[in-house]
């Protein structure tokens, strides 16, 4: 009880501060009509733009602090499980309002203080270019050597992405307005078109590789045509999307057929919470029967806690996981070759899933767990291929469609 | 026991016939180990340790500062390494020299001396060491000793060379001349060869001579070892004057063929004086003896001439208590009329009587500045501090215990801690654990000060603790004279002079730690002050240099609030520092503390930024719009 009133507290303060800053930044907009000079008029320019003011406004917010000799001081939200509440009405994870600040007169917080304003200023960079980089470029882009001393700015791309995402939640602006984009992963085929920058996709007629899916799915980049497909199966990984895909499962089925390399990126699971929400698709995972598996699942369905503030634009509470499921052992009647067992983290990571909120109260979900840890092993989507190569797609996911078995 | 052998009867007759006195040196010449000649390694130390310590006593008491040279010659090297060479040990003081007649006795004679009967603070005790040396030396080579000694300024130094009989204890003197052939006004030189090893290292001559050098500031000692040539060519040749290094201090210095410890305190130890035994301290044989050879007639004159600190008010006290029914004593009572067991009855009550304690005006300390001194010359640190106790006294016996540390600088920083141990400003060289000195240090709980220490073990650090013992009778272990008994009053003492010096060593290194700390943070904040101020800039169009300022304002006021904190005492440290460095007992080289403004990555870091300053207020007089160009032209390069 006692650390929720301080947290309040806190939150209030910052509130405070955040109208400071707004303030400021007025001040700004009319102190540096450089910002303003560079006129777009299509949405994005608009867009940019107000990125860019909330850029300076927050190197603003700095340099007023200073002046008035106080300590220069930034406001990040905190991203972290504490800071992650379950919403069970909207069925999704959604960021708290616990924010911490980073200051620069702190030795834990100094170099990140610095590389948050160096990032800030590169951002702002692409926004004027009308350019986007990769996160790796990202990092090269903000990375020297600290005049004077032989220290560099980052250390190496996990520390750079990091402030990035802070970046995008002190701003409370998306990867995609700061023109950053992510790695290209997850494939997608199925019964529509896709306009992907002016270009018409095909789905249908994507050979054996399939369809790029982009890591900005955002309606300015892609649009939707011809949905004829009437569901989504998503697989975990590329090997079993390879066997939907010879076996045409999409064709016989009238659906589209998604594939996200294991944990899928912002990037595919945009476009299936678009295709959910804009098409009303409802959407069938077909994961391995493992902890790892069960959190995609649940990234999918409510979303991520390090995204959770993204939530409201990723998730698909409707979401539905289709197997592999622990009875299936038994009920496809698997030989025990296909059996891995569980270990000590596998365990251990199965009874974290359990205690989250959001699958406390779901008890199929309690069973299903229950089931695989008293079962003592995991199984991957691939063990059905023992039965036949072609059981999966023609017998395991048609009949748990058919009889509309999944946990939800 | 062989059974079978017929027995051999011996009678009282037979074994008497075999049974006649042994000479001391017959007996010290099969038990040579009990005077530290155990192997032709500590032979050579033993008999420079012997001449030294007689040298600097005879200076003192002449109130000469002494000046001594010590000079190892290899006349064959060590054929192997199990066996020992041939050496040649010469060391020449320029104290006041022996007169003719006292030669033999001094320089032939074990157990002569002037030292054994007196209680008087001095080096030497017993007064069979330099004899031993000529003993020693005359056993393994066959030669004589060689002693040459002026008494007298002006007049030609006496030439001796020396053999023992052992079974006589007496001298033989195969060579008398006069010669001069002397190079000081006055003084004595002595020359044993002897079967020998030379090494360096933990227990060496060259140890020894150096901590000599850091107990006794006043002397000036020169070193001629036997291969200093060959060990480091590129020293350079001994000159006569005295060096003094950049920081004004003079330190031992290092000569192609010598090595010179020199004098760093122009005065001499004040003399000390002789006292009589206390009660105390004097055990019932003894008692009984100095009762039986006083040359007083009544036991009032006895107690004033024999001992100290016994009034003619405690002597009414105790005889009182030890009379009865029968027979009753005063001052009056002749001693002749004392029978053994009566002599008992006054000792118990003279033990149990309340004495004062014994006057202590006949210790000499080495005192504080010394100390000070001596370290300094000898150690290479950053940080050094000392301590006097106040004189006490152990079963009758005052003594005084004095401490000193030297911290930081060379020192080995991962290495155990170095102690050096003294009694009577003599080192002591051996037998470190079973020191006194040394379990007092290991005692001492040096984490309180800031030093690592595992559990039962020296501290871990570049670290070296003096302990000095000063006392009349300095109660050591054994013979050899390597380590100090333990007694509880001097452990205590021992205990109290480390901690005194510990606490400053732990103000010092507290507030190394916290400058560091400082220097540290404010290093790191101005870093990135130079990035932050850029960034700003470009998305706001501050000017950089002024927010540069700024920051670096803040930051610095920032870590000096770090500086102003209150310390363990809830003293201001900034006032600590120049507490601690006008203090008497502590020297801090200046050199050694790394203050922030002297860091060296802010110098650099500054006039960068002054550069910067100029393209960027330049930049800032074109116009808005300009400047976004080129901004846009800056990302292009990037993004592109």
């Amino acid at each position: 009880m006692a650390k929720k009133v301080t947290k309040k507290k806190v939150v209030k303060k910052k509130v405070a501060k955040k109208k400071v800053a707004k303030k400021t930044t007025k001040k700004t907009a009319k102190n540096a009509p450089a910002k303003s000079s560079v006129a777009r008029t299509n949405k994005a320019g608009k867009r940019d733009q107000e990125t860019s003011v909330k850029l300076s406004a927050m190197a603003q917010s700095i340099v007023t602090a200073v002046h008035a000799d106080k300590e220069p001081e930034m406001d990040v939200p905190i991203r972290a499980a504490s800071n992650t509440n379950w919403n069970a009405k909207k069925g999704i994870l959604e960021m708290g309002d616990s924010v911490g600040t980073r200051q620069l007169f702190n030795l834990g917080q100094a170099r990140k203080f610095m590389q948050t304003l160096l990032h800030g200023k590169s951002v702002d960079e692409l926004l004027q270019a009308d350019k986007t980089l990769s996160l790796r470029g990202m990092f090269y882009k903000s990375l020297h050597t600290i005049e004077g001393t032989k220290e560099k700015t980052f250390d190496d791309q996990t520390e750079s992405d990091g402030i990035l995402e802070d970046l995008e939640v002190s701003l409370g602006s998306l990867r995609e307005e700061l023109h950053i984009f992510a790695k290209k992963r997850g494939t997608m085929v199925g019964n529509i078109t896709v306009v992907d920058n002016g270009d018409e996709i095909n789905c249908r007629k994507m050979g054996s590789g399939g369809y790029a899916i982009p890591s900005i799915c955002e309606p300015e980049v892609i649009q939707f045509k011809d949905v004829k497909a009437k569901f989504i199966l998503h697989v975990e990984k590329d090997t079993v999307w390879q066997r939907f895909n010879e076996d045409r499962f999409w064709e016989k089925h009238n659906c589209i057929l998604t594939e996200g390399s294991g944990q899928p990126t912002r990037g595919v699971r945009r476009m299936l919470h678009r295709l959910n929400k804009e098409h009303g698709l409802p959407v069938y995972c077909l994961l391995d029967c493992d902890p790892w598996g069960h959190y995609i699942y649940s990234v999918i369905k409510q979303g991520s806690i390090s995204l959770a503030f993204e939530s409201s634009r990723l998730a698909i509470p409707e979401a539905k996981y289709l197997g592999i499921r622990s009875i299936d052992f038994e009920r496809c009647d698997l030989s025990d070759d296909v059996k891995i067992s569980l270990n000590d983290r596998d365990i251990k990571r199965a009874k974290q899933i359990a205690a989250y909120p959001w699958f406390e109260k779901n008890k199929q979900w309690q069973k299903e767990i229950k089931k695989m840890l008293s079962n003592g092993f995991k199984m991957e989507v691939e063990s059905l291929i023992t039965k036949d190569i072609s059981y999966v797609t023609e017998e395991y996911v048609p009949a748990r469609l058919k009889a509309k078995d999944w946990l939800g | 026991m062989a059974k079978g052998t017929k027995r051999t009867k011996a009678d009282a007759e037979s074994m008497a016939s075999k049974q006649r006195d042994i000479s001391v040196s017959e007996f010290f010449a099969k038990n040579r180990h009990l005077l530290g000649f155990d192997n032709p390694r500590k032979a050579l130390l033993t008999t420079v340790k012997e001449a030294v310590d007689n040298a600097l006593d005879a200076c003192e008491e002449a109130s000469i500062l002494p000046e001594i040279e010590v000079k190892i010659e290899e006349i064959t090297p060590p054929p192997h390494a199990s066996k020992p060479g041939r050496y040649i040990v010469t060391i020449t003081d320029n104290g006041p020299g022996i007169v003719r007649k006292q030669v033999e006795n001094i320089f032939g004679r074990l157990l002569y001396g002037s030292k054994f009967h007196r209680l008087k603070m001095s080096r030497g005790q017993q007064g069979i060491g330099i004899s031993a040396a000529g003993m020693y030396g005359l056993m393994t080579t066959g030669k004589p000793m060689v002693i040459t000694t002026r008494p007298k300024k002006n007049k030609p130094a006496h030439h001796l060379e020396l053999a023992m009989d052992t079974t006589k204890n007496k001298p033989e003197v195969t060579v008398d001349v006069e010669t001069d052939d002397f190079p000081n006004n006055t003084g004595t030189r002595v020359a044993i060869e002897m079967e020998a090893k030379f090494f360096r290292g933990k227990g060496s001559v060259e140890t020894y001579l150096e901590q000599t050098a850091i107990s006794n500031p006043h002397c000036s000692i020169t070193f001629i070892p036997p291969d200093k040539a060959h060990e480091n060519p590129d020293l350079a040749e001994s000159n006569e004057y005295v060096e003094v290094d950049e920081q004004g201090i003079v330190r031992t210095q290092e000569f192609s063929d010598r090595i010179v410890y020199p004098r760093t305190v122009d005065e001499l130890p004040p003399e000390t004086e002789e006292i009589k035994p206390h009660p105390y301290g004097v055990e019932l044989g003894t008692f009984l003896t100095m009762l039986n050879k006083t040359n007083e007639k009544q036991l009032a004159g006895f107690f004033k001439k024999e001992f100290c600190r016994v009034p003619p008010s405690t002597v009414k006290e105790v005889t009182a208590a030890a009379s009865n029914s029968k027979k009753s004593y005063s001052g009056q009572t002749w001693v002749k009329t004392i029978e053994s067991k009566d002599a008992e009855k006054i000792y118990k009550a003279l033990q149990e009587a309340k004495l004062r304690s014994p006057p202590t005006d006949c210790l000499s300390p080495i005192g504080v500045k010394q100390m000070l001194a001596g370290l300094l010359k000898g150690v290479k640190a950053e940080f050094y501090t000392a301590s006097t106790r106040k004189p006490s006294v152990y079963r009758g016996n005052p003594f005084q215990i004095e401490a000193a540390i030297a911290f930081g600088g060379d020192l080995p920083g991962d290495q155990q801690a170095r102690v050096i141990r003294y009694a009577n400003r003599v080192p002591l060289l051996h037998q470190q654990s079973a020191c006194s000195s040394f379990k007092s240090v290991v005692e001492t709980s040096w984490k309180n000060y800031g030093m690592q220490q595992p559990r039962g073990g020296l501290p871990v650090g570049p670290l070296v603790v003096m302990i000095h013992m000063a006392s009349v009778w300095v109660p050591f272990t054994s013979e050899s004279k390597d380590a100090i008994a333990d007694y509880d009053e001097i452990r205590k003492e021992m205990s109290l002079a480390l901690q005194e010096c510990g606490r400053k060593l732990g103000q010092y290194i507290r507030r190394r730690q916290r400058m560091k700390r400082d220097a540290q943070k404010r290093d790191v904040f101005e870093r990135y002050i130079g990035e932050i101020s850029r960034a700003c800039n470009y998305l706001t169009g501050t000017d950089t240099q002024e927010l540069y300022d700024a920051l670096l304002a803040q930051a610095k006021a920032r870590t000096e609030i770090a500086d102003a904190q209150l310390d363990d005492e809830g003293k201001f440290i900034k006032d600590d520092q120049g507490r601690l460095a006008k203090a008497d007992d502590v020297i801090i080289l200046d050199s050694a503390i790394g203050g922030p403004d002297e860091s060296g990555s802010v110098a650099e870091a500054k006039p960068v930024v002054k550069k910067k300053r100029v393209s960027k207020t330049s930049k800032k007089k074109r116009t808005s719009k300009k400047k976004s160009s080129s901004k846009k032209a800056a990302a292009g390069l990037f993004g592109g």
